[in-house]
């Protein structure tokens, strides 16, 4: 049976393109960036080579990238680092509730200790209102971290316009950005940005490898001490093959975004009408102002996790917030987040295509979907009616 | 899931490390016996039988703000006092429905089962059947059990034999799930030393937080009596 791979704001596979730019560095072209003789030089020169050209990418000076493990080091060095070298100018932080875990769950960690953070609520499409984020400003306040896409229902935020107000204010501004960086403009500039994260596993790169932005001149606490690599930000050995791969990678995304957008919301948007010609079902998040491959349904009277089993008998593959499919047993916050009532809030599936993407894949999603959600409706007691489930 | 001796818990806990992993290694996928009862699950009910359908109990736990709810429906021959037929509805996640079909066909098979038996149908034993269950799962089984034991006294009610009402001498303290002090103290009795790992064996208080301070009084209730 073929994979119909519906999960690609989870992961992306490696582009060949991009399996091809590393592979003469595992064995060959394998120096230490350290080293003081010609196979360093090497190294060296091919991690300064994917820092400019990642540069050029953002619209920033090299030196202001620093090449981390992924999405989440890169936010803990990100928060940690702003917090820990600024708690002399103020201690709260300002966030909002529809942020990854790996914002949430540092966020904890920083108010055990001793600073305060607020989540600024989202709208029903789980968009932050800028005039929230302004008026939980307080004299204490020195970071602002909202993500630029969300990972669940794809809403995009309005960054720059969060990004001027916080400059204005002299408050540091971070944005997660790495259900992104394969489909919006990150010119840091523009989206008046003073950090940003951006990672490979999500853009047909490697997993395990990603970057902070930090505009010159913002005083960062590092995480990692060490061997004072990346100008003693962040120490350890570069991973050299994953540094090339993903600049290789974001170069790609970059390169056929347009074009690759349009298809895709093309798709995106078959698949958001078919689905929801389904009984009792919703969309979750914005109409437009999405991502363009983010689709995420609420299918009332069944669980999401059950769903799940039944694609992934079908050869696909999608995710979902459900509780049961969770470590946590809680069901989404981000769905909770946009206000979801809590019995609703178990049957969601999100879609996310990619390019490999074909519209033969959406047409068999839209074939076996029907079916799945009449089969585990005639096994389930529950009979709900809810308000803006058609 | 191995269903451990209670007197080998009664012991004290072993010293934890600081530092232990969230995501244990159990597998995520589940036992061909529990796919079996997902895909073609067994005894049912479907929309079509209901409504001629003329049960002896029914009996309804669970809420889908919690993210389970069960329905069971059974037929008592009154003269063996055996379950002869019994009937599901589940809305839940696989390990939900794979549990519910395979206690009906537990309760219905070899003639049907004792009612006496019946009432001490415990989730263990529905998914010792199943083979197992990844440990997270374990939650998902523990509505069927209290389903049937519900429908059980609904039958004890309509016949007028309010005596045989059993309530345990449990108080139920999840209104949504049906928890009671006692499958508390069991979890605790397996190992449940935490409001997260009781959670995660009992799904108490999920889509229900009000009940969770009471719940964190029997841990520590439960916690202490085995323990010293
Ligand atoms: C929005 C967002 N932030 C952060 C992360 C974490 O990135 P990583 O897995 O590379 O640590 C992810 C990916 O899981 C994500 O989608």
């Amino acid at each position: 049976m073929k994979t119909v791979y519906l999960d690609y704001a989870s992961t992306t596979p490696v582009d060949p393109q991009v399996v091809a730019s590393m592979l003469p560095f595992f064995s060959q072209k394998f120096g230490n960036p350290s080293s003081f003789h010609h196979k360093g030089m090497e190294a060296k020169n091919a991690v300064d080579d994917a820092r400019s050209r990642i540069a050029s990418l953002l619209g920033c000076s090299p030196h202001e990238l620093f090449f981390t493990s992924g999405g989440t080091e890169s936010i803990n060095f990100a928060l940690k680092g702003i917090a820990f070298a600024h708690k002399q100018k103020g201690n709260h932080i300002i966030t909002s509730t529809l942020e990854h875990h790996a914002v949430l769950d540092t966020c904890a960690y920083l108010e055990k200790q001793g600073f305060t953070v607020t989540y600024v609520p989202v709208d029903a499409q789980g968009r932050v209102n800028p005039k929230d984020v302004e008026r939980a400003i307080t004299p204490k306040t020195i970071l602002i971290s909202i993500m630029y896409a969300n990972n669940e229902i794809g809403t995009i935020e309005p960054i720059s316009e969060i990004g001027t107000l916080a400059q204005k204010q002299g408050i540091y501004f971070h944005s997660d950005a790495c259900q992104a960086a394969g489909a919006l403009d990150l010119d840091v500039r523009k989206l008046h940005v003073d950090l940003l994260t951006i990672n490979g596993s999500k853009i047909y790169g490697p997993k395990g490898i990603g970057l902070l932005y930090a505009r010159k001149g913002i005083a960062l606490e590092p995480l990692l001490h060490g061997g004072g690599q990346e100008r003693g930000m962040r120490s350890g050995t570069e991973n050299v093959p994953y540094i090339v791969g993903f600049a290789k990678a974001f170069e790609l995304a970059q390169s056929h975004r347009d074009q690759e957008n349009k298809r895709l919301t093309k798709l995106r948007d078959a698949l958001i009408s078919g689905l929801l010609k389904i009984d009792k079902t919703r969309l979750n998040g914005p109409k437009s102002n999405r991502l363009p491959n983010n689709v995420n349904i609420s299918f009332l009277d069944i669980e999401g996790e059950a769903m799940l089993l039944y694609l992934n008998e079908k050869g696909i593959c999608a995710s979902t917030g459900s509780a049961c499919a969770s470590q946590s047993l809680e069901t989404s916050h981000v769905l909770r987040a946009i206000g979801m009532p809590y019995e609703a809030s178990h049957g969601s599936l999100r879609f996310s295509l990619g390019k490999y993407t074909t519209f033969a894949d959406i047409k068999k999603v839209l074939a076996v979907m029907p079916s799945i959600v009449k089969t585990l409706r005639e096994l389930s007691p529950v009979r709900l009616t809810i308000k803006h489930f058609q | 899931m191995t269903v451990r001796k209670k007197d080998n818990l009664r012991k004290k806990p072993e010293l934890h490390a600081d530092v232990k992993a969230k995501v244990d290694s159990q597998k995520w996928f589940y036992t061909d016996e529990v796919k079996e009862h997902f895909f073609k699950p067994k005894n049912f009910m479907d929309e079509k039988t209901s409504k001629t359908y003329k049960a002896s109990g029914i009996g309804l736990v669970g809420s889908p703000a919690c993210g389970d709810m069960m329905k069971v429906w059974i037929k008592i021959n009154p003269k063996t006092e055996r379950i002869i037929d019994m009937k599901w509805s589940t809305f839940g996640c696989a390990s939900a429905l794979a549990s519910t079909s395979m206690l009906s066909v537990m309760v219905t098979e070899k003639k049907g089962m004792p009612i006496e038996d019946a009432l001490k149908i415990k989730p263990q034993d529905i998914v010792a059947r199943l083979g197992s269950l990844p440990a997270r799962k374990f939650h998902c089984s523990v509505l069927g059990d209290k389903a049937l034991r519900a429908a059980i006294n609904d039958y004890f009610r309509k016949t007028g034999q309010t005596k045989r009402i059993i309530t345990e001498g449990a108080r139920v303290i999840d209104k949504a799930t049906g928890i009671t002090d006692k499958d508390i103290e069991e979890a605790v009795l397996e190992g449940a030393d935490t409001l997260e790992k009781l959670q995660q064996k009992l799904k108490v208080g999920i889509g229900n937080p009000a009940c969770l301070p009471e719940v964190e009084q029997l841990l520590r209730f439960y916690k202490e009596k085995y323990s010293g």
